[in-house]
């Protein structure tokens, strides 16, 4: 058996949707809801290194760098402002973070 | 290859980047509050700078291979979103200063958001559209969360930093789907390659994606939850600023990616778009009615304007497209005023943000009472008030596209709408004075009287903008 396009997408896919669950399940800790989005974005590469590859296009690999940049930053921002909510609730549970609502 | 690369038309993007970071240089020689003050200011100029290069622009012009365009659609939501930054900038000074000194990484977070924005506008390829909008919401998940001492503004930033993350993420994801089944992220040969007949599955299913991503950008249901939480938490300046600016620059993103990468397909996304117009109409207008807080009502108001804005965008027409700048200028103005009045209720050195405090305003302040009832009765599409224009143009085009049952559920649903704004209304001129506020600060009564203004003489001269609106939509098509 060789391993083809559809392989690629289907871990993809597994993966994104681990990352979407690990957002929405989550009662515990903001940290995992961190590292669940760093998951979608690693899922998005894998389709788009497969796709690249798949038509020979190096687009797709351009593409998947600017993700990555971007991650490191979006996860930079997203520690900082764990930090600051922290500072303010000596908390990071997620099912404490209900003080806002209507 | 000596293909000869002009800059000329990224002069904008390049003033408000390179002045974003010497503005950083001119903050860190002195943190006093004066230094605060003039980055503030300078960074007005930056954006008034930009904006008078956008106006400047003619014709229409791609770069970098096609991946950034700028045409007449471009330039009136450049100048539409550069209007809301600058507004909102200079309605922010007075509140921080109550607050203890402008600090000034406010005005160059704003500024490079701003950037972020114009080239979310300009973009015309999948990847110069993720990083404008990435841009754009890695600086306003930092200015959500700029109180850093209130736990509120702490909880509003986390809660938009996760779903504005998971948004991008579902927006990506969507595009690395078009990416890998149309084989290039130029809308252009997207549209080439997203024929009917070629519309498969894994298209289809990049395409929901994508509009997942802007259904979010946009605050439209079921996509809006965070927007009440976010609008409450913040601080107010950062509210009136959420409201305006990100609202127009990701409308913009979104109507230019259906209409110009997907025109063979509008079947496809018409309906997602239906969808979403109706669903946001009737959240906007049922949501709002039981609440308390100012900010919440106007994040469901916006929620509910958004909706009616997608309708011009349903009809997927030249006068859908028109419908829809229209509208956006004219919610501009309606939010900008309003956030006027929000950003100047103050008694006791504290902020009011309960509607019940408004009570009696027509005693204790009749201009401001006078101009916030006009935008209210504007915001609820009373004739002959601008807010009437902007929802009759793009009712017209849905009619006219032959989507009767979507107009005339609207038209009911903004009947719904007006009774929370009416209700304000009653109560600052037919309820006892609470006590009154302290006086206004005096660029929040010049940003109020222009908004008033504006809002209630559109009707004597609208063909300016329509004109402009026309000229704008037409380039799309």
């Amino acid at each position: 058996m060789t391993v083809g396009l559809s392989h690629y997408l289907t871990v993809a896919a597994v993966l994104f949707t681990i990352g979407v669950f690990g957002i929405f399940l989550n009662r515990k800790n903001v940290i995992v809801i961190l590292m669940s989005i760093e998951l979608l974005l690693l899922a998005v590469n894998i389709n788009l290194v497969a796709f690249s590859s798949f038509h020979g296009d190096l687009v797709g690999q351009v593409f998947t760098l600017i993700v990555l940049t971007v991650a490191a930053a979006e996860a930079a921002i997203g520690l900082a402002i764990v930090v600051v909510y922290f500072r303010n609730r000596g908390t990071i549970d997620v099912a404490d973070i209900d003080h806002l609502k209507g | 290859m000596t293909e000869h690369l002009n800059l000329l038309p990224l002069l904008p993007e390049l003033t408000l980047a390179v002045g974003a970071m010497a503005l950083l240089m001119v903050g860190i020689g002195g943190r006093d509050e004066e230094r605060g003050e003039l980055v503030l200011w300078l960074s007005v100029a930056v954006l008034v700078l930009a904006g008078l290069f956008v106006a400047m622009g003619e014709g229409s012009v791609t770069l970098f291979g096609g991946s950034f365009i700028v045409d007449p659609f471009a330039r009136m939501l450049k100048l539409l979103a550069l209007t809301g930054a600058a507004v909102a900038l200079i309605m922010s000074r007075d509140f921080w200063r109550n607050a203890g000194g402008i600090q000034f990484e406010y005005p160059v977070l704003l500024l490079l958001a701003t950037t972020g924005m114009l080239m979310m506008i300009s973009a015309n390829d999948l990847i110069a559209l993720y990083v404008g909008l990435e841009l754009q919401s890695l600086a306003l998940y930092v200015v959500a969360a700029f109180k850093r001492d209130s736990s509120r503004s702490a909880e509003a930033g986390m809660k938009y930093f996760v779903l504005g993350a998971l948004s991008s993420g579902m927006l990506l994801y969507g595009a690395s789907l078009v990416y890998g089944f149309t084989g290039s992220t130029e809308f252009s040969q997207i549209a080439n390659a997203a024929q009917p007949s070629g519309a498969n599955l894994g298209l289809i299913f990049g395409l929901v994606f994508l509009l997942t991503g802007f259904a979010f950008k946009i605050s439209a249901v079921p996509f809006h939850m965070w927007t009440p939480d976010v609008y409450e938490g913040a601080p107010s300046p950062v509210t009136a600023f959420f409201a305006a600016a990100p609202k127009i620059a990701a409308m913009a993103l979104f109507v230019r990616v259906v209409i110009s990468a997907f025109p063979a397909i509008t079947g496809q996304w018409q309906q997602i778009v239906i969808f979403l117009a109706l669903a946001s109409m009737a959240l906007g207008a049922f949501a709002a009615i039981g609440q308390r807080n100012i900010k919440r009502l106007m994040a469901y108001s916006s929620i509910g304007h958004m909706g009616f804005a997608l309708v011009g965008l349903a009809a997927g027409t030249e006068q859908g497209v028109q419908g829809v700048i229209i509208y956006l200028a004219i919610y501009l103005v309606m939010t900008l005023g309003t956030f006027a009045v929000i950003l100047s209720l103050r008694r006791d050195g504290e902020m009011v943000e309960e509607i019940d405090q408004l009570a009696g305003l027509s005693r204790t302040s009749p201009l401001m009472a006078l101009a916030l009832a006009v935008l209210l009765f504007s915001l609820a599409g009373i004739p002959p008030l601008a807010g009437f224009f902007a929802k009759f143009y793009v009712f017209l085009a849905a009619v006219e596209a032959g989507l009767y049952a979507l107009a005339i559920i609207g038209v009911l649903l903004s009947v719904v709408g007006a009774y929370y704004y009416l209700r304000i209304v009653k109560l600052m001129y037919f309820d006892e004075p609470v006590k009154g506020f302290e006086p206004m600060p005096r660029p929040l009564a010049v940003v109020l009287g222009a908004a008033g203004l504006l809002i209630m003489f559109f009707f004597v001269y609208p063909s300016p903008l329509v004109a402009a609106a026309g000229t704008a939509a037409k380039s799309l098509f």
